[in-house]
């Protein structure tokens, strides 16, 4: 009886790895221990050549009608299931409050204290910034330190294949092309895409943007940099070490500073750092350098992934 | 609601089928990147400026060269003979 379920479970498991009417597999299968008596040998032999025409049966009906009849069910099952999907979500829609109406749940007094007496305490203009690096600062904190770990772990991956290539001495494409086109757009759009993120960036805790807009921008900046004028210029003052270095550094002055500004008292009441004037440059606190910290980390990370994933290199 | 804001959402809509409908990825691609676009458009319609600027930013650029990078990674962008042009 054992033997059987045994025999039973390795047809099945050949089935399912794809190998089951191979004629080695009936090699594999071990004899029954010669202590057993002689009828229960047949039987499992029997047992054997029953479950062998089986499969063979149904494999060969599988070649002729399995893939058809897959593929019919597959789509219908696709279509069925799109449609449930989507007939839910509506339902969902429907059942949502009216998109800004006064008794919205959003409506609550998070919302006032945020926007009353956010721009006093944390001193920044733009609440969205107040909120995201002052109330949940921690939040983005998190959101930093996921980018960089899938930086770190890319990096990792592509660490085995980057040793092969090390070998050969070259890099996997070689910038011959000399692009006129390209390298003029990018002369003229290079230094505006990079002013245009150190102004998201700086202005984070005044105007609409911040760190993670601005990384982005920055970021584009690098990559059109890299596809004009090649990898090679790019990597001359942004290195794979200068790229670890400035990530770690911006990760590590956030976790220090807003870990101090919330072991102190938690809204900056007490951290003894200056709010400065609602509307200039120097004011908000931490905001500021917090926003700096996470535009070098996404514009440095973003990069990253490009330039890894076209060159396997930083 | 004014009619402009009608429009966006019907290309918008429009935008989302034509993605997923496209056989050629690259014209995909293409048209995803000008449903960010239109997306950003309408965030700055909806009052939420920093999330324009982000969407402009990661899904109308960076998010299409990882794709674009992806689609040369598998075979689907062809290159100009031996030439590594990288813009692509």
């Amino acid at each position: 009886m054992n033997e059987d379920l045994r025999i039973i479970w390795r047809n099945f498991f050949n089935w399912v790895m794809g190998n089951g009417a191979r004629p080695e597999n009936e090699e594999i299968i071990p004899e029954a221990p010669p202590d057993l008596p002689f009828t229960q040998k047949q039987e499992s032999r029997n047992s054997r050549f029953h479950e062998q025409t089986l499969h063979e049966r149904y494999s060969r009906w599988l070649e002729i009608h399995g893939l058809h009849l897959f593929s019919n069910v597959y789509s219908g099952m696709s279509v069925l299931i799109c449609v449930v999907i989507v007939l839910l979500l509506l339902a969902t829609v429907a059942e949502l409050p009216k998109f800004g109406s006064e008794n919205n749940p959003a409506n609550n007094e998070v919302m006032e204290r945020y926007i009353i007496s956010g721009g006093e305490e944390t001193g920044a203009q733009n609440i969205v910034s107040g909120m995201i690096l002052d109330y949940r600062a921690f939040d983005t904190f998190g959101e930093s330190a996921v980018l960089f770990t899938a930086a770190v772990s890319v990096l990792m991956l592509l660490a085995a294949s980057r040793r092969d290539s090390k070998n050969s001495g070259e890099r996997l494409h070689k910038f011959t092309k000399d692009d006129s086109i390209l390298r003029g757009v990018a002369l003229i759009s290079i230094p505006a895409i990079v002013f245009l993120g150190c102004i998201v960036i700086l202005n984070g805790h005044l105007t609409p943007g911040g760190g993670f807009s601005g990384g982005a921008i920055l970021s584009a900046a690098l990559i059109l940099a890299a596809n004009a004028y090649g990898f090679e210029s790019v990597h001359k003052f942004f290195s794979e070490r200068k790229f670890v270095i400035m990530s770690s550094a911006a990760l590590m002055i956030y976790a220090l500073s807003k870990g101090w500004s919330f072991f102190t008292g938690a809204n900056d009441f007490e951290s003894h750092i200056p709010k400065g004037e609602l509307g200039n440059i120097f004011s908000a606190g931490l905001i500021l350098p917090l926003n700096i910290c996470v535009g070098l980390i996404v514009a440095g990370t973003l990069y990253g992934f490009y330039a890894l994933f076209s060159e396997e290199e930083i | 609601m004014t009619i402009i804001e009608w429009l966006l959402l019907g290309f918008l809509i429009v935008c989302a089928i034509a993605a997923s409908m496209a056989k050629n990825l690259l014209n995909s691609v293409i048209i995803f990147m000008s449903y960010s676009l239109v997306m950003s458009v309408i965030w700055v319609l909806l009052r939420s400026p920093d999330l324009a600027i982000t969407e402009a930013a990661v899904g109308a650029g960076v998010t299409s060269i990882l794709f674009f990078l992806a689609l040369r990674k598998v075979g689907q962008i062809h290159h100009e003979h031996e030439h590594e042009s990288g813009s692509k």
